[in-house]
């Protein structure tokens, strides 16, 4: 991404963000709440296109890509819901199961095989017949894993894997990430804002902070960083260059105008 | 003031109105793949139209009931109470087997895929579906606007049949006009025109408030209040552009 602009009404989210992702490393996006995360993967995944600057993936500029071309684009990629976005009324196996069916035209003992390859992955076969209902929120996120892995993706994209879970899970999607970056490849791309989980597996990390990149470099270099906004993130102090107060009127004059009425 | 909010009233119409044909024309490029998935359309004509038959049916037989007991008190007046037949049919065929149908529809079938999509909105599936490749407006929206439009004109035809039939309980059964003279009076009156008329008046209604369930449904706020406007409005657009369009199309057909 280079010097890329958005604004969301008349709010500018990014202005001036550059960020590089490595083939075949885990990539962490950080930042507080509202520093546009989300929006990030939505330009990477071409669902909303920037104002300025350029999105290139594999290499092409996503901007001008032709809805056919963003279609091929997005089979290359793979995502990982914060809340799993399975779809409700099919079970675990046929949500799996789902792309091959779309994109491919293979026999049906083919996709059994694949399905249940990928669920064996992230340790749900015995869940297949399972609706998404049924699943707990760490199984879910398992199952979107299963799914967005079951095209061979050359890219996986993570959004916020480890909001919600209960330690052992943590542990569980931690691990399955580690796994397929290794394993398979993939290039990651992780946006969170868990210090502590994403050091422990991410090869580059990028801070985000007002709209552009504050700091980036390895989990460690971040930790060592001197820059004041860097350093709160990282500590999670509660006051600094992000400050705990939404802006509001003085304090003292809101408390006796009140007072007055 | 007052001009200013009229006016802002007006042009969030204009926009609704713009964004609902956009839809439309969107959907209907999208319905021409989503004949390529019978198994899916199936699945929905099943949904809007099997699972409604109950509600329609009932809500046939009472209406042809009460057609029955009012139509008989008033031809009788006249003394033409063996004409309680044809009153009975060409008023179910012509209005009320489409209107109360498209009603009962939006009601029971509009509301149903509109929260449905909605759910599926704030959820994220329909953009999940946009990662996977898998175009929504074809995988979601054209099967559930293909099995409203398909469903409809059928429930219509039930339900006017089913009307009929009460209206002959009530007339033969229980006032006593002779059922020879009621079943051919009716069939001697009712033409192929009004027939077509009944199925035109419930295609248009069927295209009119599967589009509006599923737009509104595509389009709610992904949160619990916007589902649940969504699918009020819904209702409410649904059954004014039923009656109005049935004036408009009446008034055609005659």
């Amino acid at each position: 991404m280079r010097d890329v602009h958005y604004a969301i009404g008349g709010r500018p989210i990014f202005s001036g963000l550059d960020l590089r992702v490595r083939a075949g490393r885990i990539t962490a996006v950080m930042g507080p709440s509202g520093t546009g995360k989300t929006t990030l993967l939505r330009l990477i995944t071409a669902q909303i296109s920037a104002e300025r600057g350029q999105v290139l993936v594999f290499g092409r500029e996503v901007a001008g890509l032709g809805g056919g071309e963003v279609y091929a684009l997005r089979r290359r990629i793979g995502m990982l819901f914060q809340n799993g976005a399975l779809l409700t009324d099919m079970d675990v196996f046929e949500n799996v199961a789902f792309p091959v069916r779309e994109h491919t035209d293979l026999p049906e003992p083919l996709i059994r095989t694949l399905v249940l390859t990928k669920l064996q992955a992230v340790g749900l076969r015995g869940a297949a017949e399972l609706m998404p209902a049924e699943l707990s929120g760490g199984m879910a996120r398992r199952v979107a894993l299963a799914r967005a892995i079951v095209m061979d993706p050359e890219v996986l994209i993570y959004d916020e894997p480890f909001v919600g879970l209960d330690p052992i899970s943590l542990g569980v999607i931690m691990r399955l990430i580690k796994h397929m970056n290794q394993a398979l490849g993939i290039t990651s791309i992780v946006v969170s804002h868990d210090v502590r989980e994403l050091a422990s597996i991410a090869d580059d990390s990028y801070l985000l902070s007002g709209g552009r990149v504050a700091a980036s470099g390895s989990p460690a270099e971040l930790r060592a960083s001197d820059s004041p906004a860097v350093r709160q993130f990282v500590t999670g102090a509660p006051d600094g260059p992000v400050a705990f107060h939404y802006p509001a009127p003085d304090y003292a004059a809101q408390l006796f105008g009140m007072e007055g009425q | 003031m007052s001009n200013g909010s009229g006016n802002g009233f007006l042009l969030e119409g204009v926009r609704r109105l713009g964004s609902t044909v956009l839809f439309l024309i969107q959907l209907l490029i999208a319905c021409v793949p989503a004949f390529a998935r019978p198994r899916l359309l199936a699945h929905q004509i099943y949904n809007a139209g099997a699972r409604s038959l109950i509600i329609i049916m009932l809500s046939g037989l009472f209406v042809g009931m009460v057609l029955g007991l009012q139509g008989y008190q008033l031809l009788q007046r006249f003394g033409s109470e063996e004409s309680l037949g044809i009153a009975a049919a060409l008023g179910l065929l012509r209005e009320l087997g489409p209107v109360i149908t498209a009603l009962l529809f939006a009601g029971r079938a509009g509301t149903a895929l509109t929260s449905e999509i909605g759910l599926m909105r704030a959820t994220d599936q329909l953009t999940a579906m946009e990662i996977m490749a898998v175009d929504p407006m074809r995988y979601v929206a054209a099967p559930r606007f293909l099995g409203g439009v398909i469903a409809m004109p059928l429930l219509a035809a039930i339900f006017s049949v089913i009307g009929l039939f009460g209206a002959q309980l009530i007339g033969v059964q229980l006032m006593g006009v002779d059922q020879g003279v009621f079943w051919s009076q009716t069939q001697g009156a009712v033409t192929l025109r009004d027939v077509r008329e009944g199925v035109v008046k419930s295609l248009v209604f069927g295209v009119a408030c599967s589009l509006i369930a599923v737009h509104e449904g595509y389009y709610a706020a992904p949160t619990a209040e916007g589902v649940g406007l969504a699918t009020t409005r819904t209702v409410v657009a649904s059954s004014v552009l039923t009656l109005l369009l049935d004036y408009v199309l009446t008034a055609e057909f005659l």
